[in-house]
């Protein structure tokens, strides 16, 4: 569904992605593990086009996204739960979830409120406090409402920026849960994270991220189970 | 070393055209517009320091000048009275344009850069009218009016009287002004000034007190600006607040961005094409100022620094990247600097 | 003479002045809001629009159009002037800012080029237009005797649409900003301009959107100064820019509910010190008061909403 091949960005002079090849498919789980400044975020941002490659390629159902915009990109179905949430603090809730419908603005009024419905009924917080500003809200309901923008895009594809940040462990379990029955809704998920742990135990498959280069890829199961792994992500040898 | 003893015969040759100027050129009218070219120097000398070497946008500098002005015919003059030597003027001025500058510096230099840019404008036009309506119910200021029969400069009993005399006058105080603003940049408050100039929280992280420093430039540009002052107002005779106006701010920010911001020769160049254009191309006059809103925009989209860029733009940028690899975080998720 | 008489009278000068320094000051928080940038050509903006409304006044006026009722020529002075000048803004925007943002030149760069592009537009005016002043021909609209007693003081219509007009457009913006969803892009890219992006907000079209709303208010409010005080010059933008700006700085730049409290607030000091003070000074005193306020609450009356939130 989703095939990066050979990536390299630039942030300034300093190469951030040095030739990063990753695949998604349908229907998967899939999840990035990498620690602070390995090139998760610019992953993302190179394949939502916020970050042009400097070489290399993002394909997406079988057509590149290189050089097309970011709203041209959503348009096509791939949405983002931002790192640390971002939720816009002084709209409501209900203008962010709209925020998040920006590239489907035109749709039928009624196809809208039907999705509106859906994300009211996976988080019924929200619904609570849909005339509330988002800054007021805690860190878990942000969370919920930043998933919930995101799939007011309508993605095939939604991408994580390291949802478990910031969220108590119990919180974490949930988005997790969360994310897992999203998935089984028939949305392929890419998560980026640093708690191999968790995240590892909901995904199919995953990448490690290491100074810009993709260093392991397997099976989520057999990267629970490798030593490296182990060593870097779950703090024990 | 070639280079650099091509670069030092330049200065040298320049130094010379400069002193034979009058003499290969006899004419009152050519020696008065190199006067004013000298003058407008030490205004853009002085404004360099903040804007060039500190990277502050001060959009009133004007104020400062017009204060050195207003001091000199104050303490030289028959409008209170006084008739205090030029020696003696010449520190009473420095010393008001200072705490002048302390006065606006103070408070307002830890703002934001643009809101900086808005106090000194503010500032410059609160000069402005106070000079202009000062006239009632005491007379300060003489108003609209303003100052007249102001004393010429005297110095050791010699007393200026013609163009060539202020000529050399202004050409003596404005290689002064030069060697203490090279001075400056070259030591270590210069150094300051430009590692505030490319990133005032990497600065701070470095341990600048950057207030201090942004004070000092603030400060010294205006004593600058006031001695300019003061001189115009021996050379003119007379002193008005029209001589004052947000117009010539602006001509002389255009000096200093035109010459290259930070590059001390390069302003000096800035101040004679501004000077020395429009008297070329009188009948163009009124296209001046057009012309200079779109340069402006031009030259910060195509070439922002300056048809003669600073030298020295690396020096401050070395000393950061070594701050910069000492440890200090980059602040957020930011845009690369530059 | 008796101060304390004038006192009502000055204070509905004040309000009008106020409404309309708060018509231009929203454009400089709104531009504020989603470029943190300090628009100083929005004053020249304003200028022009007082041009444009005198230039179609004289036209109407040379054409011999009987009865000029205030009622059909005040929209055909003010659309003109709003679009022309709305279309200035957006493309200010597009030469004089962008390619600096684009480049990522210095922070200065963006300030220069606005001081330039606003030189540039004051001496196209005073060039093409002529250096001395225009006088808008006010009384064939509004007759000089059309004024009524309210409360023991006099007041003329003339101000009073110029208060009402001012109101309904910043209450238009208002419900605009709040409730449509160019509105809600305003506040999404104000807020945080990267996660606006990630929904597919076409941020270049916003903040060229955010120039035509600002730019078209201040062309509305030249119309109107120059409805007002009848003699308009090319130099009219500049201390009323700038008495704007402190309009919006006394409110919380990048807060449009501010920006119109800064205005009423400015336009009231301004005419209270012409009564109690000194005409001469009123200027001085604005400047004082912008100083003072930076210095001391440089985060304005209601604080800078748009802008300026700090991610939780």
């Amino acid at each position: 569904m989703l095939e990066i091949d050979q990536v390299v960005t630039y942030y300034g002079p300093i190469q951030a992605l040095k030739g990063v090849s990753l695949e998604v498919r349908q229907g998967e789980i899939v999840c990035l593990l990498g620690g602070n400044a390995s090139g998760k975020s610019t992953t993302m941002k190179a394949i939502l086009g916020m970050v042009r490659p400097h070489s290399g390629t993002v394909t997406f159902e079988g057509q590149r996204l290189n050089g097309l915009s970011t709203g041209e990109i959503v348009r096509r179905g791939i949405s983002l739960v931002p790192e640390a949430r971002r939720v816009f603090g002084r709209m409501t809730v209900w203008e962010n979830l709209q925020m998040g419908a920006h590239t489907r603005r035109h749709a039928p009024g009624t196809e809208l409120a039907q999705d509106l419905e859906r994300i009211y009924e996976l988080f019924p917080r929200l619904r609570e406090r849909e005339q509330q500003y988002a800054g007021t809200l805690s860190g878990g309901e942000q969370q919920m409402l930043a998933i919930g923008r995101a799939l007011m895009a309508r993605p095939r594809l939604l991408l994580m920026d390291e949802p478990s940040m910031g969220l108590s462990p119990a919180l974490v379990d949930q988005v997790f849960d969360i994310i897992q029955a999203i998935n089984r809704q028939g949305t392929t998920i890419l998560v980026v994270e640093q708690n191999a742990t968790v995240s590892l135990s909901i995904a199919h498959r995953g990448y490690v991220l290491q100074n810009g280069n993709i260093v392991l890829h397997d099976t989520a199961a057999a990267l629970l189970q490798s030593d490296d792994i182990r060593q870097a992500y779950l703090g024990e040898g | 070393m070639n280079a650099e003893r091509l670069r030092r015969v330049g200065k040298a040759a320049l130094l010379l055209a400069a002193l034979a100027a009058p003499i290969v050129a006899p004419n009152e009218y050519v020696v008065s517009v190199l006067a004013r070219v000298c003058l407008y120097a030490m205004l853009a000398l002085g404004l360099n320091i903040v804007v060039g070497f500190a990277g502050l946008l001060d959009i009133g500098y004007v104020a400062f000048f017009g204060i050195g002005s207003y001091v000199y015919a104050f303490l030289a003059s028959t409008h209170f009275g006084i008739h205090l030597p030029t020696l003696l003027i010449l520190p009473v001025i420095i010393g008001v344009a200072a705490i002048a500058g302390i006065v606006i510096g103070g408070p307002t230099l830890r703002l934001r850069g643009d809101y900086l840019a808005i106090v000194t404008l503010g500032f410059g036009e609160i000069t402005y009218l106070l000079l202009l309506n000062l006239d009632r119910p005491i007379d300060i200021t003489g108003g609209p009016n303003g100052i007249i029969s102001i004393d010429p400069p005297s110095l050791l009993g010699l007393v200026a009287s013609r163009n060539v005399h202020y000529y050399y006058l202004f050409l003596a105080v404005l290689l002064l002004v030069l060697l203490i603003a090279v001075r400056l940049r070259d030591s270590q408050i210069g150094w300051a000034w430009q590692a505030i100039r490319e990133d005032e929280l990497a600065a701070e992280a470095m341990g600048v007190n950057t207030t201090v420093a942004k004070l000092q430039a603030f400060v010294i540009g205006a004593s600058f600006a006031g001695v300019a002052g003061g001189l115009l107002a021996s050379w003119q005779r007379s002193v008005f607040p029209d001589n004052f106006l947000l117009q010539e701010s602006i001509n002389i920010l255009a000096m200093v961005i035109l010459g290259g911001m930070g590059n001390v020769l390069g302003v000096i160049l800035g101040a004679g094409i501004i000077v020395v254009l429009p008297e070329a191309f009188r009948e163009l006059a009124l296209y001046r100022l057009l012309a200079f809103g779109l340069l402006l925009m031009v030259l910060m989209i195509f070439r922002p620094q300056g048809l003669w860029p600073a030298r020295s733009a690396g020096r401050g940028r070395k000393y950061l990247d070594g701050a910069a690899s000492a440890g200090t975080p980059a602040p957020g998720p930011s845009t690369p600097t530059r | 003479m008796d101060l304390l008489a004038m006192l009502p009278q000055q204070l509905l000068f004040g309000i009008a002045l106020g409404t309309v320094y708060g018509l231009v000051a929203l454009g400089y928080s709104m531009v504020y809001g989603v470029l943190m940038m300090i628009n100083f050509a929005h004053g020249e903006v304003f200028m022009i629009g007082a041009y444009i409304g005198w230039g179609v006044l004289a036209l109407l006026q040379n054409a011999h159009v009987g009865g000029l009722n205030p009622v059909w020529v005040l929209p055909l002075l003010l659309l003109p002037a709003m679009l022309l000048c709305g279309g200035l803004g957006m493309f200010l925007e597009r030469v004089a800012y962008r390619p600096l943002y684009r480049r990522g030149a210095t922070r200065l760069a963006p300030l220069i080029s606005a001081v330039g592009a606003s030189i540039f537009l004051q001496n196209a005016v005073m060039l093409t237009q002529g250096a001395r002043m225009k006088v808008y021909m006010t009384h064939l609209l509004f007759p000089a005797d059309w004024r009524f007693e309210l409360l023991g003081v006099s007041v003329s219509y003339l101000i009073v649409v110029m208060i009402a007009v001012a109101s309904a457009m910043m209450w238009g913006l208002h419900l605009l900003v709040q409730h449509t969803s160019l509105g809600r892009c305003i506040r999404a890219v104000a807020e945080d301009r990267e996660i606006a992006q990630v929904m597919g907000v076409n941020v270049g079209l916003v903040v060229g959107m955010t120039f035509f709303l600002g730019s078209a208010l201040a062309g509305a409010a030249g119309v109107l100064v120059g409805l007002y005080y009848t003699q308009i010059d090319f130099l009219m933008g500049y201390s009323a820019g700038l008495k704007a700006f402190t309009a919006a700085v006394l409110g919380g730049i990048g807060n449009i509910r501010g920006a119109m409290l800064g205005g009423l607030l400015l336009g009231l000091i301004e005419s209270l010190s012409v009564t109690f003070i000194n005409p001469a000074f009123k200027d001085v005193i604005a400047f004082l008061v912008l100083i003072g306020m930076l210095v001391f609450r440089p985060e304005g009356l209601l604080g800078e909403r748009l802008a300026d939130w700090r991610k939780v």
